[in-house]
C-alpha cells in the first residue's frame, strides 16, 4: 500500500513485552479512547454472557407447562436483571465502546475532547453495573426480604414503593442505573463535543462518515433523555427514603406519572440502542458492496428525523393505561410516522447493495441478517402502534418477541458484524472466517427458532412475566420450540467465543486495511498507536481512503 | 481543477485556517442541555401536582415572594459579565471586585432560601413528606439551590485564583464558560419562580 504511505503518514506501532502488573496498571489508569473503547466492549460482553445465562434459566423454566425449575420470586428477579442488564450494561456500553474507539479515528482526531472524563464515565458505568449485581449478595438489607431487584426493568410504581418493595433490592436497581447513567451522560457529552470540535481539516458536515453522524445524533438524544430518567429515579429515592409522595397514590401521587417519566426515557432509549446498529450498517454495507452508500443526505436527514420523532412516541407503551382518545391518536400516529425515516434507511441500504459486487464475508452476513430481522421487527412494531391491537397484545409474548427482534435480530446482529469487522483494526489479527460463518448460521437459526414461535403464544393470550402456565392452552409446543432455540443459540455463541479466543491468540495478521475500506481508521496501523495519526489527516470527500488509493478518480469530483 | 504530473488530480483547497468551535463552550452548552432536561422533569412534576395536595399547608397560605433573593441572583448575572469584561481588559482588581460581588449576591440568595425553608419547616410544619406541595417544592427548589451551591464553589475557586494573582486576560474565555453555567442557574430560577411562586400560588 504505497499509496497510503504517501498520503497519510503512518505511525510506528510500539511492540514491547511488559509485565502483567504494568499491563494491568496501564489499562486501569488509561485515558486513551481506544483502550476505554475496548474495555467498554469487553465489559459489555461479560454482562452479555451473564444476561444470556439468566435468559437461559428463564427459558428452561418456560419450556414445559407447570414447571418448577425456578421458584416464582427467583423468576421475577431473573427477568428483571436480564432486562436491566441487556439495556443498561450491554446495549449502552456497546454503543459507547464502538463510539469511543472509532469516532476519533474516523474524524482524524487523537482522542476525545475530555479524555479524563471519558475514563471517569467508563468506571462509573462499570461500578454501576457491579453495584447492581452486588444486590444478589447485599440486597437483603435489614429486612431479610428479597435479594436482586424483582420489579421489572421499567420498575412501575407503586410496586417500587417502600410498602410493596421492602428491603434494598429496588434501591440497588435505582442506584446501579443512576450511577452508570451519570457516566453515560458524561460520555455522551464528551463524544458529541468531540464531533463538534475535533474534526480534521476538510471534514465538513457533509463529509462526515455516517457512522459518526449516527453517533452524534445518538449522543444528543442520550443527553436529552437520560437526565429525565435520573430525575425520575431521584424522585423514587425521595419517595423511598424521605417519605415524599411523587408516586405514592395514597397521598394523591400518581403511578402513571412514573410511566410517563420512565417511557419518556425508555422509548427514545430504544432508538439510542438501535442507532449504533444503523451506524455499523452504514460502514459495513458499502464496503462489502463495493459502492459508496446510497443516498447520504437522506440518511442524515432520516437520522435527525428519527432523533426528533423518537421524543414524541413514548406513550405507545401506555395505551392500556387508559389515556384520552386524543393522546392515543397522537401517539399511534407519531409511532407510525417514525417508521417512515426508518424505512428510508432500509431502502438506502438495499440501494447500496443493489448492483454492487457483494462480498459475503462474516460482517456482511450479519448485516444482511439484520435487514431481514429488522424489517420483521419494524412490522410488528407498526402493528403494536395500532391502539386496539395494542390493547389486545400489550404485555403479551407478542411484545416480547417484537422487541427481541429489534434488540437481537437488529442490534446484536450488527454488534457481531462490528466485532468481526473492526477486530482486525483493534488487535491486528483477523478473526476466523469459517468459525465466523458457523457462528452466523447457527446463531441466526437459533434466534429465529426462539423468537418466531414466540409471537404466537402472545397472540393466543400468553402474558409476559408469568413464571409458568397450564398445559393445553395451545402454548406448549411453541414454548418448547422457543426454549430449544436457546440451546441452538448457545451453540452458535460458543463458536463465537472460541473464535474470539483463538483469533486473539493466533489469528492471521491483518495488515492495516484488510477489507479495502474507505474511512480514516484504516489508514493507520492495526492496532493504532496511542496518538492515532502521526500527522493529522486532511480529507476532501466522504471516502478519504478511496481518494488516496485512486488519485486518478477521486470521490471529491462527484460530491 | 488542475492535473499534476503523475496524472493525479489536485484536490480542492481546504479552507484555511481550519477553525473549530471551542471544546469548553460546546461541552458547557451540552451540559446545559442535559441539565435543562433534568430540571424539566421536576418542573413538569411540580405543575402536574399543583392543587393536588390532600392536606395543608397549601402554597397560597405559606409561600411569600422571594423578591430580594431573586433580585440578587438576577443581578449577579450582570456582575459576572462585568467581571469578565474587566478581566479581558486586563483590570484584575476590578475583576476581583465584580467577581466577589457575584459570589456575595449568590450567597444572599442562598441565605434567603435558607430562611424561607426555616420558616416553612419550623413555623408552618411543611416538610417533604407533609403533602404533594412539600414533595415537589423542596425537590425543585432544593435542586436549584444545590446548583447555586455548586456554582458558588466554582466561583470561589476562581476568586482564589484571582486573589493570588494567577488569573490573566487569556483566562477570560474559561471564566466566561463558567459564567454560562451561572447564567443557566439564573435562567432556571426564572422558570422556578414563575412555576412555584406565580402559577403554583
Amino acid at each position: 500500500m504505497t499509496v497510503l504511505e504517501e498520503g497519510i503518514a503512518r505511525p510506528h506501532a510500539a511492540a514491547e513485552r511488559a509485565s502483567a502488573w504494568s499491563v494491568a496498571h496501564d489499562w486501569v489508569t488509561t485515558v486513551d479512547h481506544k483502550k476505554l473503547g475496548v474495555m467498554y466492549v469487553a465489559s459489555a460482553l461479560m454482562f452479555f454472557l451473564i444476561a444470556g445465562f439468566e435468559a437461559t434459566l428463564i427459558r428452561i423454566q418456560l419450556a414445559v407447562p407447570n414447571n418448577d425449575f425456578l421458584p416464582p420470586d427467583t423468576f421475577n428477579r431473573l427477568f428483571t436483571m436480564h432486562g436491566t442488564t441487556m439495556v443498561f450494561l450491554v446495549g449502552m456500553p456497546m454503543f459507547f465502546g464502538f463510539a469511543n474507539y472509532l469516532t476519533p479515528l474516523m474524524i482524524g482526531a487523537r482522542d476525545l475532547a475530555f479524555p479524563r472524563m471519558n475514563a471517569f464515565g467508563f468506571w462509573l458505568f462499570l461500578f454501576g453495573g457491579i453495584l447492581l449485581y452486588f444486590s444478589f449478595l447485599g440486597g437483603d438489607g435489614l429486612y431479610g426480604a428479597g435479594t436482586a431487584p424483582d420489579v421489572g426493568w421499567f420498575a412501575y410504581a407503586p410496586l417500587t414503593g417502600k410498602a410493596f418493595s421492602r428491603g434494598n433490592s429496588t434501591d440497588y436497581w435505582i442506584l446501579g442505573i443512576l450511577v452508570s447513567g451519570l457516566g453515560s451522560t458524561g460520555t455522551a457529552l464528551n463524544l458529541a463535543t468531540t464531533i463538534f470540535t475535533m474534526r480534521c481539516p476538510g471534514m465538513t458536515w457533509s463529509k462526515l462518515p455516517l457512522f459518526v453522524w449516527l453517533m452524534l445524533v445518538d449522543c444528543l438524544l442520550t443527553l436529552v433523555i437520560l437526565t429525565p430518567l435520573t430525575a425520575a429515579q431521584v424522585m423514587l429515592l425521595l419517595d423511598r427514603y424521605l417519605g415524599a409522595h411523587f408516586f405514592d397514590t395514597q397521598a394523591g401521587g400518581s403511578a402513571v406519572l412514573w410511566q410517563h417519566f420512565f417511557w419518556f426515557f425508555g422509548h427514545p432509549e430504544v432508538y439510542v440502542l438501535i442507532m449504533p446498529a444503523f451506524a455499523i450498517m452504514n460502514e459495513i454495507v458499502p464496503v462489502f458492496s463495493r459502492k459508496p452508500l446510497f443516498g447520504y443526505p437522506f440518511m442524515v436527514g432520516a437520522t435527525v428525523l428519527i432523533g426528533f420523532i423518537s421524543l414524541s412516541v413514548w406513550a405507545h407503551h401506555m395505551f392500556v393505561v387508559g389515556l384520552s382518545p386524543a393522546a392515543n391518536t397522537f401517539f399511534a400516529l407519531s409511532t407510525m410516522a417514525i417508521a417512515v425515516p426508518t424505512g428510508i434507511k432500509i431502502f438506502n441500504w438495499l440501494g447500496t447493495m443493489w448492483g454492487g459486487k457483494i462480498r459475503f464475508t462474516v460482517p456482511m452476513l450479519w448485516c444482511t441478517g439484520f435487514l431481514f430481522s429488522f424489517v420483521i421487527a419494524g412490522l410488528t412494531g407498526v402493528m403494536l402502534a395500532v391502539v386496539p391491537w395494542d390493547w389486545q397484545l400489550s404485555d403479551s409474548y407478542f411484545v416480547v418477541a417484537h422487541f427481541h427482534f429489534v434488540l437481537i435480530g437488529g442490534l446484536l446482529f450488527t454488534l457481531f458484524a462490528a466485532i468481526y469487522y473492526w477486530f482486525p483494526k483493534v488487535t491486528g489479527k483477523m478473526m476466523d472466517e469459517r468459525l465466523g460463518k458457523l457462528h452466523f448460521w447457527v446463531f441466526a437459526a437459533g434466534f429465529y427458532l426462539t423468537f418466531v414461535p414466540m409471537h404466537f403464544p402472545g397472540l393466543l393470550g400468553m402474558p409476559r412475566r408469568i413464571y409458568t402456565y397450564e398445559a393445553g392452552r395451545g402454548w406448549d409446543e411453541l414454548n418448547l420450540i422457543s426454549s430449544l432455540g436457546v440451546a441452538v443459540q448457545l451453540v452458535g455463541l460458543s463458536f463465537f467465543l472460541w473464535n474470539l479466543v483463538r483469533s486473539l491468540l493466533r489469528g492471521e495478521p491483518a495488515g492495516d486495511d484488510p477489507w479495502d475500506a474507505w474511512t480514516l481508521e484504516w489508514s493507520t496501523t492495526s492496532p493504532p498507536p496511542e496518538y492515532n495519526f502521526e500527522q493529522i489527516p486532511v480529507v476532501h470527500s466522504r471516502r478519504p481512503l478511496w481518494d488516496l488509493k485512486h488519485p486518478e478518480d477521486p470521490d471529491w469530483r462527484y460530491e | 481543477m488542475t492535473t499534476s504530473t503523475t496524472g493525479a488530480l489536485a484536490p480542492p483547497a481546504v479552507p484555511a485556517p481550519w477553525t473549530m468551535p471551542d471544546k469548553g463552550k460546546v461541552g458547557m452548552l451540552l451540559l446545559i442541555v442535559a441539565e435543562s432536561s433534568f430540571f424539566a422533569i421536576f418542573v413538569i412534576a411540580y405543575l402536574f401536582y399543583v392543587g393536588k395536595s390532600l392536606n395543608g399547608p397549601f402554597p397560597a397560605d405559606v409561600l411569600e415572594l422571594p423578591i430580594l433573593g431573586s433580585i440578587c441572583l438576577l443581578s449577579s448575572s450582570v456582575t459576572i459579565m462585568l467581571a469578565i469584561r474587566a478581566l479581558r481588559a486586563g483590570n484584575r482588581s476590578r475583576f476581583n471586585l465584580w467577581w466577589l460581588a457575584t459570589i456575595l449576591l449568590g450567597l444572599e440568595f442562598l441565605i434567603g432560601t435558607g430562611m424561607e425553608w426555616y420558616g416553612l419547616i419550623v413555623r408552618h410544619g411543611l416538610w417533604i413528606d407533609t403533602n404533594l406541595f412539600g414533595t415537589t417544592f423542596y425537590s425543585l427548589v432544593g435542586f436549584h439551590a444545590f446548583h447555586v451551591t455548586v456554582g458558588l464553589l466554582m466561583l470561589t475557586l476562581v476568586l482564589i485564583f484571582g486573589l493570588t494573582g494567577s488569573l490573566a486576560p487569556e483566562h477570560a474565555e474559561r471564566t466566561e464558560i463558567l459564567s454560562w453555567y451561572w447564567h443557566f442557574v439564573d435562567t432556571v430560577w426564572v422558570v422556578v419562580f414563575t412555576v412555584v411562586y406565580v402559577v403554583g400560588r
